[in-house]
């Protein structure tokens, strides 16, 4: 592998800097030499959008903090004042709640990547499982932050989300209400709220470095599933990598501003517009569409308790993806069998995001129950039997191998050209 | 250094004794930053007992008041309701409790409870649901005229407040009987 430590300060300040503290020789051989697999698609642009998003949210965040006042009383007026009366306030505030929600396209995107090219693989368990601890600090970030406007789906949800853990055997209740502060959500709850959820965003970037640190140690998958063996097989970050990320950025950036622009409340509730009022609940409390499926799990099983274990399982059971799949092989294109199992857990999962959007009863109930089986089914029976028994189609030598079969080009022309 | 290492010198001493301190001390220091986040003393100091006067609450009307921020169902309950309340088997229940531990002696008409669903905290609606006491618009849950969970993921009936009559038509939310009545 080629590239490390390639970096020649030239002008003298460089020169001095780089023998007391090497950033720009680390940058250099990080995000410009770095050796990145040649066959990538762009599916694997999707940590670069991310890496944008958490940007964005951080700086339309701190914006809107400072003017923004975190009080049981005042909160709801204060995103009012926002949306009226703050210069761009409107657009700084849909850019935040509508990234929001582009951040969980792109790690659903991210992740499903993941598991279709088996990036979770030896040697990448690691790199996947800080993935996990992302996607869980993401969802606590959005849930806190989803309470601060203080409107009825904020109070709501954030009165059935912290009552989850009464489910704990004994303690349950104090757990409650150590969170809560009070006697039931208030104040004390929405300050606190607040608190971590300036706090989050800035854990999550310290979890990203070390996510990234890890991709860099093991080095990217690609979609043969097949290391890079040789020059041949790999291109430099920079450009091909950067501008292809940044293509994508551009593109996504399309989707992201119609959301904001024409129908900045499309993935919102009408409820959330009513000020919070603890005396009335709302008819149908649904969450934000990206814990939808989670939801459904958590309604379909008739048991407080089981529920919500089913509910975390179904998260905590994605740590376990590297040794629950036993198949040696990593991408799907090679893994004809898989491949329709990953499309079923795919169309299962959004089938529970659907369910979760419905309300809880009759044949919806059904449907949900026969989903989460199947979910937990795809890990703990499906995957590991399918290492047994699937036949799997031959790899191809090199990652170049691949490319110059498929384009049907005859001699290599290494790193000079890219599909 | 071969004889030193093995008998306990002033170093090894030192170092134990600093670890020792530095874990005592780091529990302690995690004492009050947990401790803040219970409810502070405002906010029990608001939960002070409530006094509600029954007079105006017509018979088969169930009232909603406030104690320490949660939602309190005051049930003024028809003869039917009680009739309904006490027929059932107590083996079919999920949380089996007689209908007679759930009010005070000689107030059957009076039903007093926490107004929040033992699911996930939701606020039941009176009067709805296939038993006709309480449904829960979130997850289902099906309360009856006795607040007790009859259908539904809830795992636990409607739980009382600790509460006592003054006079006939007074109750006091937040405080329990001494005597009985």
């Amino acid at each position: 592998m080629s590239g490390h430590s390639t970096y020649q300060p030239q002008s003298a300040f460089m020169k001095w800097m780089e023998r007391r503290l090497p950033i720009a020789g680390l940058m250099y051989s990080s995000f410009v030499a770095y050796p990145t697999p040649r066959n990538l698609n762009y599916w694997w642009t999707f940590g670069g959008v991310l890496t944008f998003l958490l940007g964005a949210q951080i700086v339309t965040g701190i914006i809107l903090v400072m003017h923004y006042t975190p009080h049981a009383d005042m909160a709801f007026n204060s995103v009012e004042h926002i949306m009226r009366d703050v210069n761009y306030g409107w657009l700084l505030r849909y850019l935040h709640s509508n990234g929001a929600s582009m951040f969980f396209v792109a790690v659903y995107i991210h992740m499903a990547r993941g598991m279709y090219y088996g990036s979770y693989k030896e040697p990448r368990e690691v790199l996947w499982i800080l993935g996990v601890i992302l996607y869980l600090l993401m969802m606590a970030t959005g849930f806190l932050g989803y309470t601060l406007p203080w409107g009825q789906m904020s109070f709501w949800g954030a009165t059935v989300i912290t009552n989850f853990f009464s489910a704990i055997p004994l303690v349950g209740e104090s757990v409650v209400t150590w969170l809560w502060g009070g006697y039931s959500v208030g104040n004390p709850t929405l300050q606190r709220f607040f608190s971590l959820h300036y706090l989050l965003p800035f854990v999550i970037v310290g979890v990203v470095v070390l996510h990234v640190w890890a991709l860099h140690v093991v080095g990217q998958n690609n979609p043969t599933g097949v290391e890079p063996k040789t020059d041949k097989d790999t291109v430099a970050f920079t450009p091909y990598a950067t501008i292809k990320d940044g293509f994508f950025m551009a593109c996504f950036c399309i989707v992201y501003a119609w959301f904001v622009f024409y129908v900045p409340n499309y993935l919102g509730h009408a409820d959330n517009y009513i000020p919070a009022n603890p005396a009335v609940t709302p008819q149908h409390i649904v969450p934000e569409w990206y814990y939808l499926p989670f939801y459904a799990i958590l309604r379909a099983i008739p048991d407080k308790l089981m529920g919500v274990i089913a509910l975390f399982g179904s998260i905590g059971i994605l740590a376990f993806l590297p040794w629950l799949d036993t198949s040696r092989v990593r991408s799907a294109n090679y893994r004809p069998l898989f491949r329709q199992f990953f499309w079923i857990f795919i169309l299962v999962t959004v089938g529970l995001g659907w369910l979760g959007s419905k309300p809880a009863e009759g044949g919806y109930t059904i449907a949900a129950r026969i989903l989460t089986i199947y979910y937990f089914a795809h890990f703990i029976i499906i995957l590991p039997i399918l290492g047994w028994v699937e036949k799997t189609k031959p790899l191809p030598n090199s990652i170049s191998e691949a490319i110059l079969k498929s384009s049907g080009v005859s001699s290599a022309a290494p790193t000079a050209t890219k599909s | 250094m071969t004889a030193s290492s093995v008998e306990p010198n002033r170093r090894d001493f030192l170092y134990i004794a600093t670890g020792t301190v530095a874990a005592v001390g780091g529990a302690a220091a995690l004492v009050p930053l947990i401790a803040q986040m219970n409810p502070d003393a405002s906010t029990i100091a608001a939960g002070a007992p409530v006094e509600v006067d029954l007079g105006p609450i017509a018979e088969g009307q169930v009232i909603k008041v406030f104690w320490r921020g949660q939602p309190i169902f005051i049930s003024h309950r028809t003869k039917k309701e009680i009739e309904e309340a006490r027929k059932v088997s107590l083996a079919s229940l999920p949380d089996p409790q007689a209908d007679d531990k759930r009010v005070k002696p000689g107030k059957d008409q009076w039903l007093v409870l926490v107004g929040i669903c033992t699911h996930l905290g939701c606020i039941p609606l009176a009067h709805q649901g296939a038993y006709e006491g309480w449904f829960c618009p979130c997850h289902g849950s099906v309360y009856d005229t006795s607040g007790r969970i009859r259908q539904g993921p809830a795992p636990k009936n409607l739980p009382l407040p600790p509460y006592k009559f003054l006079s006939d038509s007074k109750i006091r939310i937040g405080e329990e009987d001494t005597a009985k009545v």
